[in-house]
């Protein structure tokens, strides 16, 4: 939150295009999203084009992952405000989110025609099963950071209660954390 | 059927939270437990996909199913659904935070919802092992997959290599 306190946005022409153009090519090249464009960011606004500074930077990654929303058009979003405004937001978003949808688009034409195919059913078979490993591994590695403290102990218990035991909804449970969290953390700031 | 589109993906947008796998049970609950777009099965398919393509599983589910359901212009309008809540936040949003005591209440209310980020996460597990028809082998493959991520092996290899050991072994 700090980042967006100090320094006001940084209007400059030229640079929405290059907002497009630069997170497109960050977009077309992280596999696996999120966290991995983290550095390739870095590298083209702070370190080439110097628009925004080392520390700002990581305070706005910082609330990028706060926010609701997709974080990598979260990123992008803020980064593109903070460089040039709404249309820099705006630019950065539709860059960083064009290639996947080109990608997906292209794929899901030639995928509809193959997925009745065995061997490509039970190469998904094997690719399911992974991704439970993965989705099993950044619950491990998530809550080794996160899951520090009994209060937040308790609050994992009972958000994993509602959706697995009550079949809440998630967009429920989120809420209701929230909620229980503004009340529960407030003294501590944390 | 646009509309649905559109607000059904503004509604996952606006509630993911941590980004990633914490949005898996909520992909589940709209696309296919209220509206049946996908099977639990073809959209386990396409977040695997989705981890050997570039971009957010988020952003190619919203692609993916909104091409399915209604073509080019239906994969327009789920993409931008799922994006609509981010600019909107961000751009409007801001000002609210800039205030200190803003910046006090969003943390103490992320206190209470990154561990339930987790939990969402745990849950997704859960619910791809039941739902998707993850038998015995798959969960041994599982295992591997987990240990080998734990020694920061990229997931698109995981995924690309039990893909074709599954080929051999199903």
């Amino acid at each position: 939150m700090e980042g967006m306190e100090e320094g006001k946005v940084k209007i400059a022409k030229g640079r929405t295009w290059r907002l497009f153009a630069g997170f497109f090519r960050i977009g077309f090249f992280t596999i696996g999203g999120g966290y991995a464009m983290i550095p390739l960011i870095q590298h083209d606004i702070v370190e080439k084009r110097k628009w925004l500074e080392d520390e700002e930077f990581l305070d706005l990654i910082a609330l990028a992952q706060s926010l609701p929303g997709v974080i990598t058009i979260n990123t992008a979003v803020i980064v593109g405000y903070k460089v040039n405004g709404l249309k820099g937001a705006v630019a950065a978003a539709l860059g960083a989110g064009l290639p996947s949808f080109l990608i997906i688009v292209l794929v899901a034409s030639y995928f509809l025609n193959f997925r009745d195919n065995i061997y490509v059913q039970r190469f998904f078979t094997g690719a399911r099963a992974a991704v439970v490993g993965l989705v099993l591994y950044a619950a491990f590695s998530l809550g080794k950071t996160t899951l520090r403290t009994k209060k937040s102990w308790l609050c994992f218990i009972f958000g994993l209660s509602l959706l697995l035991v009550l079949d809440v909804h998630p967009a429920v449970v989120i809420i209701v954390s929230g909620l229980l969290g503004y009340f529960f953390f407030k003294e501590e700031g944390d | 059927m646009l509309w649905e589109l559109f607000a059904a993906f503004a509604k996952i947008g606006l509630f993911s939270f941590g980004g990633g796998y914490a949005v898996i049970p909520l992909l589940e609950r709209e696309i296919v437990d209220l509206h049946g777009w996908l099977s639990s099965a073809q959209t386990i398919d396409i977040i695997a996909l989705s981890q050997m393509t570039p971009g957010p599983i988020a952003i190619n589910l919203a692609t993916f199913v909104g091409y399915q359901t209604a073509g080019i212009l239906g994969a327009v309008v789920a993409t931008l659904g799922i994006v609509a809540p981010s600019v909107l936040f961000i751009t409007v949003g801001i000002s609210v935070f800039r205030k200190a005591e803003g910046g006090d209440s969003l943390k103490a209310v992320l206190g209470g919802v990154k561990p339930v980020v987790i939990a969402l996460i745990a849950s997704a597990a859960f619910f791809i092992t039941t739902s998707a028809g993850v038998n015995i082998k798959g969960i041994v493959i599982a295992v591997v997959v987990f240990f080998l991520a734990n020694k920061n092996v990229h997931p698109v290899w995981l995924i690309v290599f039990s893909g074709l050991f599954g080929i051999i072994i199903y």
